[in-house]
């Protein structure tokens, strides 16, 4: 009727503008389509070759995600009604299946017949020994890996014809039918990657490193370290039920608010690895998953070249001194499993498991009294500043209850990239944080790493005779084994007694979700895309 | 001919000038990285290795020779163009500093040209208004441009227009995940978008731009318009102006021909400043708006001890200043006639 501008046609106007907005916001969802699924994380892939030296953890889902091993583990419902893998069930992935020889030195693989690499090639035995003896053979990381499970040398890999894989074994071992279902021993194409190798470079690391050649049930259709990662399905696959999701994009953000405002907004669906804090806040607004990670438990470590913790009265007296209540609270907002004030009597082989210690000033007072340093001492309390969230909260805590029985602590922050060469391998630090975690989920296990002499972990310098015979005699042992069970037993008395490590709580792996379901905690704490489904 | 071009020749010169500098960076930047704490060769030997694999971590990196042959590694490497492997991203350091810092210099250039548009007017207003409210706005966002650190910035922005009004794209790097990258030119995604003809890219990289670009612009608009003010009052308050107002001219004239002509010179130097300062100092910012710049590649290697990558972005930014630098010192002489490279 009239062009002028007059107040009413002002309103409309901005009622027009107001109601495109919605949809321009909706835009950038539609566009994404149905079956492309946003994951944001705050780590960097470095590699899509977990072999390589140097790999990242973020990068060990391309090994996940991308290859295809000759097993894997089920399936199991967890406590908060999330989904976990479940250790004690072993499945098929490439092979079909598999027979174990009366001494259980000979394990016999049959590969799918139909399984087949992302460019048309049969999966062949011939690939299988390939990548066995390269992951046995480039050293660091994943030799280590292969050893824990008996694997050591080439020549203990065999291809009997294109279908049948036969490992030999120098002794039977419950490690190693579920170390070939972690995420190491995976299957390379190794025609592929043979033409790309050169003769500095047998293995074809530097292609591979970028290139990856599987068979698994994504491909990887972009990669920009320090940004994203994009997968794509493979149609073929045949390792297990095809994914639901066609694309999946994994984007790298640093900051944990803004990876924070992105899921709780809906405009990505999943925000992996989110601190506790988070988690905790985000609980009550959409779907967030806290699984206390297996066979992983922060740690006090008071260690044995410092001499008063020599005197077990004084290592007693820290852990009744500990307020482990506040830790948790502080530390992990309530995220992750208590591991304090637990019966002393052991009746089961479940590991973590709570110790008998509570906080008790006035038995931590006695103790002390009770010790050769009734006095009191200065101890510098180290922890890492790249695991702050975490350790900075406890120290102080920890530093402020020492203070109460005397012990004078002094927090010293170590940074990220000293961290490691002091705590674990010149294992020099008198007081410490530490939070091994071990990927195989049986205690010998974790007490090979933890409380052996000499081992990595083993930062507190701990050693007894008995600890190193049990540890020994029962981590090659099955676990229904009629001996099994008491010795270890045996082994947690000792170690709970001694204390060479204080356990304060069992961390948990933190992922929201908003939009997408199906979401399986694994023990290499990587996100695992081939279940996920958006809702 | 070099003479009868006094400025080829001085520009020659310095660049020629700038050469012992460059070297003295490629030595300490390997001396310091060396004299880091920690060791590579364990954080990158992964999280269950054993002394032995440690052991061949490091003899694959190198680490195992003397310090003077690693060096020579290094210098002969780096004379044919290889700036070596960086460990935590896993590619060649040219490769990562030649994709991160445009995006760097994206990010921060547009800030820097956002900041000078509101702060030069604005100085330029404070100086010519004295306490008018001109003023006091001036002194007011000045005040909270540097008080408020710039991941705060950042996240409230986020907060605000992305959280709760819905205005801004996802903080998600330079680009939404729906556009593909344009191809390579600069790496400059508005330049290369532009390029190509891609508006559609082009606006979705604008988008990604305005609020990094806004949160580091707040940040250095300070020095920058408290610099145009205070030259601007110095400059107004000459003697030379009071002869050309006495002379009659006109106010516009008095203003932009010879006060703030004269007033330039440190905003200039200012603006070589705030751009060198915020190229490195914009880490924060990238956290936050995950920006694959080249501060958050640099804290994250010097964080894993990753030797090349930390030697290439220093080698990269010293070559950068030594650039910046010259261009500040062409401008001065192109702003000032008076200032000549005769005299150096």
């Amino acid at each position: 009727m009239t062009d002028k501008t007059s107040r009413r046609n002002f309103l409309k106007m901005g009622a027009a503008g107001a109601s495109v907005l919605p949809f321009l916001r909706a835009m950038p969802a539609a566009a994404q389509g149905s079956d492309t699924l946003v994951v944001v994380t705050g780590t960097t892939i470095n590699s899509l070759d977990l072999h390589r030296s140097g790999t990242s953890r973020a990068a060990y889902q391309v090994g996940i995600n991308c290859y295809d091993r000759l097993l894997s583990f089920g399936t199991k419902q967890t406590a908060d009604g999330g989904f976990s893998y479940d250790y004690t069930v072993i499945e098929p992935e490439l092979a079909e299946s598999w027979t174990e020889s009366e001494d259980g030195l000979t394990l016999t693989f049959k590969l799918k017949p139909n399984a087949t690499f992302w460019d048309g090639r049969k999966v062949t035995a011939a690939d299988v020994k390939w990548s066995f003896d390269r992951a046995v053979s480039v050293g660091g990381f994943p030799t280590v890996q292969m050893k824990a499970g008996g694997l050591e040398r080439p020549d203990q890999f065999e291809a009997v014809d294109d279908e049948t894989f036969v490992i030999k074994l120098d002794r039977a071992s419950k490690l190693t039918i579920p170390d070939l279902a972690v995420p190491v021993p995976y299957i390379i194409n190794s025609v592929e990657a043979a033409a790309n190798a050169t003769e500095a470079d047998p293995w074809a690391t530097e292609y591979l490193h970028m290139t990856p050649a599987g068979s698994g049930a994504y491909k990887v259709a972009r990669w920009t370290p320090g940004e994203q990662l994009v997968y794509e399905r493979n149609e073929d696959w045949v390792g297990g039920p095809l994914p639901a999701l066609k694309r999946v994009v994994i984007r790298e953000v640093p900051s944990p608010a803004t990876r924070r405002a992105l899921v709780e907004r809906g405009d990505v669906q999943v925000a992996f690895d989110i601190p506790d804090k988070d988690a905790a806040e985000l609980a009550d607004k959409i779907d967030v998953f806290s699984t206390p990670v297996e066979n992983c438990i922060h740690c006090l470590c008071p260690n044995f070249t410092f001499e008063p913790f020599q005197d077990a009265n004084v290592r007693k007296a820290i852990a009744y001194a500990i307020p482990y209540e506040d830790i948790f609270q502080a530390a992990a907002y309530g995220r992750g499993l208590p591991m304090w004030g637990g019966e002393e009597e052991i009746n089961d082989i479940a590991w973590p498991r709570k110790t008998q210690y509570y906080t008790d000033i006035e038995k931590a007072k006695e103790l002390m009294a009770a010790s050769a340093y009734a006095d009191g001492f200065d101890v510098p309390l180290s922890i890492s500043l790249d695991l702050a969230s975490w350790m900075e909260p406890t120290a102080l805590l920890v530093q402020e209850a020492l203070g109460k029985i005397g012990i004078n602590a002094t927090i010293e922050k170590i940074p990220g990239a000293n961290w490691r060469t002091a705590v674990l391998v010149e294992k020099r630090l008198p007081l410490h944080l530490e939070n091994f975690g071990g990927w195989l989920n049986t205690p010998d296990y974790y007490f090979f790493w933890a409380y052996q002499d000499g081992h990595l972990f083993n930062s507190s310098n701990y050693r007894n005779e008995e600890i190193e015979e049990l540890t020994n005699a029962t981590l090659h042992m099955p676990m229904d084994d009629p001996e099994y069970a008491p010795k270890i037993k045996r082994m947690f008395e000792i170690v709970l007694d001694e204390l060479p490590r204080i356990p304060l709580y069992q961390p948990a792996l933190n992922v929201a979700m908003n939009g997408a379901q199906g979401y399986e905690f694994w023990f290499h704490r990587q996100l695992d895309i081939r279940p996920i489904t958006l809702t | 001919m070099l003479a009868s071009t006094p400025r080829l020749r001085a520009t020659l010169l310095r660049i020629a000038q700038s050469i012992p500098v460059v070297i003295g960076v490629v030595v300490i930047s390997f001396l310091l990285t060396r004299a880091l704490p920690g060791d590579p060769a364990v954080y990158f030997a992964g999280v269950a290795a054993d002394t032995a694999s440690i052991e061949q971590t490091r003899v694959a990196m190198g680490l195992d020779k003397p310090l003077v042959q690693q060096f020579f590694i290094y210098v002969g490497d780096l004379l044919q163009g290889d700036l070596g492997q960086s460990l935590s991203s896993g590619r060649s350091v040219a490769e990562d500093l030649a994709k991160r810092l445009p995006a760097s210099l994206e990010l921060t250039l547009t800030a820097l040209l956002l900041a000078i548009a509101i702060a030069v007017p604005l100085g330029v207003l404070a100086a010519t208004r004295p306490g008018t409210w001109v003023d006091h706005l001036c002194r007011v966002v000045v005040t909270a441009g540097v008080s408020l650190p710039t991941f705060f910035t950042g996240i409230l922005l986020i907060y605000i227009f992305y959280y709760l009004l819905g205005i801004a794209p996802s903080p998600l790097g330079r680009l939404d995940f729906i556009y593909l990258d344009p191809d390579h030119v600069t790496g400059c995604y508005l330049i290369d978008a532009a390029l190509m003809g891609d508006w559609e890219t082009w606006r979705g990289a604008a988008k990604q731009l305005i609020l990094p670009a806004s949160t580091l612009a707040l940040f250095t608009l300070a020095p920058v318009a408290r610099m145009t003010r205070a030259a601007m009052l110095t400059a107004l308050s000459s003697d030379f102006i009071r002869t050309a107002r006495a002379s009659g001219l006109s106010n516009q004239t008095i203003l932009y021909r010879y006060a703030f002509r004269n007033a330039l010179l440190p905003v200039v130097t200012t603006l070589g400043m705030v751009f060198s300062f915020a190229l490195g100092a914009n880490v924060l910012v990238e956290k936050v708006f995950a920006w694959p710049g080249i501060g958050s590649y640099a804290v994250e290697a010097l964080v894993v001890s990753d030797y090349a990558a930390v030697q290439g972005f220093v080698l990269a930014m010293a070559l950068l200043f030594v650039a910046l630098n010259l261009v500040i010192d062409l401008l001065y002489t192109a702003i000032d006639p008076r200032i000549g490279f005769s005299s150096k």
